[in-house]
């Protein structure tokens, strides 16, 4: 991650940290027609470097649109958004791009492998982008794969893989080029309940052993369940939400300054 | 792995459709590669026509006769070195559908005006030596089997023998000529021109045009007025014109080969650019989220826009490339088997060029609004259609 811009907040300790991920009232509007309809509103978050963060709320809540502004695909229509140090919000679309392949990993809903490759050139896909020598990009496909368990497949083509498997093929393609935060939207959303177990093992266990910082949108109350913390988006504004289920947090307070 | 690992994926991911579009697109250069070799045998003339001569004929048209004492006059014009000359015999050999060119000529003479036909000096000697003797072209005596020294009888259709009525005439073949001058006409049967004038029944000292060669090409179209001047008034006024100019008018007796296999053309590559064009659209429509998951990955508007044009191009050349290997294959073919009636039936290296060279413009037109539109798609809005 870049070192410049670093915004930073207090932890346990009083000691300023460098925030993964540092959203300061960050608003989106989409125009239908002449209709100006906000999708968040004055939104503050931070994420510390680590942390697994669940964020739930109803369809239409603006969990998607959040998503995409901390990954760097969408801009907000105010405020700012730092993550790993870099105003990404200031950044040219080419820029972006080449800040998304080496920052961010994606895990979508649906593993949304390209169907005429196997395993192993589906994971080697974002190291297109990179200048890595083939064996370099051999080393990192061989090792995200066996992150995921799959070292045994990478010859499959994805039809010849379970949903699971199929996922985790879509795991190990997100983190090939060790991005600092994974991005996950709704990730077993297609997945039955005993896969999704699995794969939320999966991303607990790069959270904690590898030190990814997870972003996880979710419906699913049990998945979320398996984050550090959980955040509800409500009509474009967040509240922060133990896993008590209590907790209500006005939204243009800093996320942080809670729990 | 490499972006052509991207390429090929997207082409195989639906493999009915690629396949069609590949083989509509590979009969369309098919297509384009015979009719190129069409009109290269029609206007084969025109492509090997000698810029040092001039083919002088009747001022109304090529079949009304010259008086052969033109020639000596024509000698005479300044910046002409040399006349012969030759006459439509248009007689028929066995069939009439065996169709050939045969002309009467002056042995030495036409020899020395054409320096690019070899005949072998034993036989350039019989030619001399025998009053009927003739010269075929290889393409020619390989079709009817002829080997030297056959009699050839061919009946006549204009020039009856005095007193003989539609008996034919008959030739010795003494020799096979042949030419190092690709597309070269190897299919006239020639014979001399005493023999003829003398057996004739009418029309004698009369001829069919002239092929004369001239000192300077640069100044081809003052010796061509020149020549004309000083037949003009005369019973039989002349038009002298290069052999170039002459060939295209020959050719062009069939129509404007040139503007019919144009148009062909133009209808076969505009359905490729809309068949090709609609392939491709369709496969960028059905791929938007997989565009947006590449944007997703870091892939820049500008890269994802040279995959699909790349796809385009590979799709379109390999298809265009395979067509006209098709195409020279066909011509191993058909060059043989069809020496005898189209002796310029080939493909000419530089139309292999253009058909590639096309290939590479087609690819590039039929991809361009695809992959422009893939790079203009919002990444976040692509991929919710994943």
């Amino acid at each position: 991650m870049s070192e410049t811009g670093v915004s930073e907040g207090r932890g346990g300790n009083g000691v300023a940290t460098e925030a993964m991920v540092d959203v300061r009232n960050a608003t989106r509007t989409f125009h239908r027609g002449r209709t100006a309809v906000p999708v968040l509103r004055e939104l503050s978050l931070r994420m510390e470097p680590g942390e697994f963060l669940a964020l739930m709320g109803p369809s239409g809540s603006g969990k998607s649109t959040l998503l995409n502004l901390i990954a760097g695909l969408d801009r907000p229509t105010g405020g700012e958004v730092i993550v790993g140090g870099s105003p990404i919000h200031r950044l040219s679309e080419r820029k972006l791009a080449g800040w998304r392949a080496r920052n961010i990993g994606f895990v979508f809903q649906f593993s949304n492998l390209l169907g005429a490759l196997n395993a192993e050139r589906n994971v080697a896909v974002p190291l297109l982008l990179t200048s890595f020598s083939a064996r370099e990009r051999r080393r990192r496909v061989d090792i995200a794969l066996e992150i995921v368990g799959l070292s045994d497949r990478g010859k499959h083509r994805p039809r010849e893989l379970s949903g699971g498997e199929q996922q985790r093929v879509g795991i190990a393609r997100a983190l090939v080029n060790d991005p600092a935060l994974l991005v996950c939207d709704e990730p077993t959303g297609d997945l039955d309940r005993a896969t999704s177990g699995e794969i939320l093992d999966l991303l607990v266990a790069l959270n904690r052993d590898q030190g990814k910082t997870v972003l996880m949108v979710t419906h699913d109350p049990e998945a979320a369940e398996r984050a550090s913390r959980i955040l509800h988006l409500v009509d474009g504004q967040l509240a922060d939400c133990g896993h008590d289920g209590t907790i209500v947090l006005p939204a243009h307070e800093p996320a942080g300054a809670a729990v | 792995m490499s972006s052509f690992t991207l390429i090929s994926a997207a082409l195989r991911r639906k493999k009915t459709r690629t396949f069609l579009t590949f083989s509509s697109v590979v009969f369309a250069f098919l297509i384009f590669g015979v009719l190129s070799m069409l009109q290269t045998a029609f206007s084969m003339g025109v492509d090997i026509a000698n810029e040092d001569r001039l083919v002088v004929r009747h001022r109304v048209s090529l079949f009304q006769l010259l008086p052969q004492s033109y020639e000596a006059d024509m000698e005479e014009v300044p910046g002409v070195v040399d006349a012969v000359h030759f006459t439509w015999f248009g007689g028929v050999y066995q069939d009439p559908s065996n169709f050939f060119m045969q002309s009467p000529v002056e042995p030495a003479e036409y020899l020395d005006m054409y320096p690019e036909v070899s005949v072998p000096e034993e036989a350039k000697l019989r030619w001399i030596e025998t009053r009927n003797g003739a010269i075929a072209g290889r393409a020619l005596v390989e079709r009817f089997g002829w080997e030297v020294g056959d009699r050839i009888p061919i009946r006549p259709t204009i020039w009856q023998q005095e007193g003989r009525g539609d008996e034919a005439w008959e030739f010795e073949l003494v020799g096979v000529y042949e030419s190092d001058v690709e597309g070269f006409d190897e299919t006239q049967f020639l014979f001399r021109y005493d023999f003829f004038d003398e057996a004739r029944s009418f029309g004698r000292g009369q001829i069919g045009w002239f092929a004369v060669r001239i000192a300077d090409p640069d100044r081809a179209a003052e010796v061509a007025a020149a020549i004309d001047a000083t037949f003009q008034n005369s019973a039989a006024e002349t038009k002298s014109e290069s052999e170039g100019a002459f060939a295209a008018g020959f050719a062009n007796q069939v129509g404007n080969l040139g503007l019919i296999v144009t148009s062909i053309l133009g209808a076969v590559f505009f359905t490729i650019l809309l068949v090709a064009g609609n392939t491709m659209a369709q496969s960028v429509r059905e791929r938007i989220g997989e565009i947006g998951l590449l944007k997703a990955l870091g892939f820049t508007a500008t890269r994802v826009q040279r995959l699909v044009l790349m796809e385009s191009v590979t799709l379109v050349t390999t298809a265009g490339f395979l067509g006209m290997v098709l195409a020279v294959g066909l011509e191993r073919v058909l060059r043989p088997a069809l020496a005898a009636y189209f002796p310029g039936l080939f493909l000419r290296p530089q139309d292999l060029l253009l058909g590639l060279g096309l290939a590479v413009v087609t690819g590039l037109i039929v991809g361009v609004f695809p992959a422009r539109r893939a790079m203009r798609l919002e990444t976040a809005l692509a991929l919710r259609r994943l």
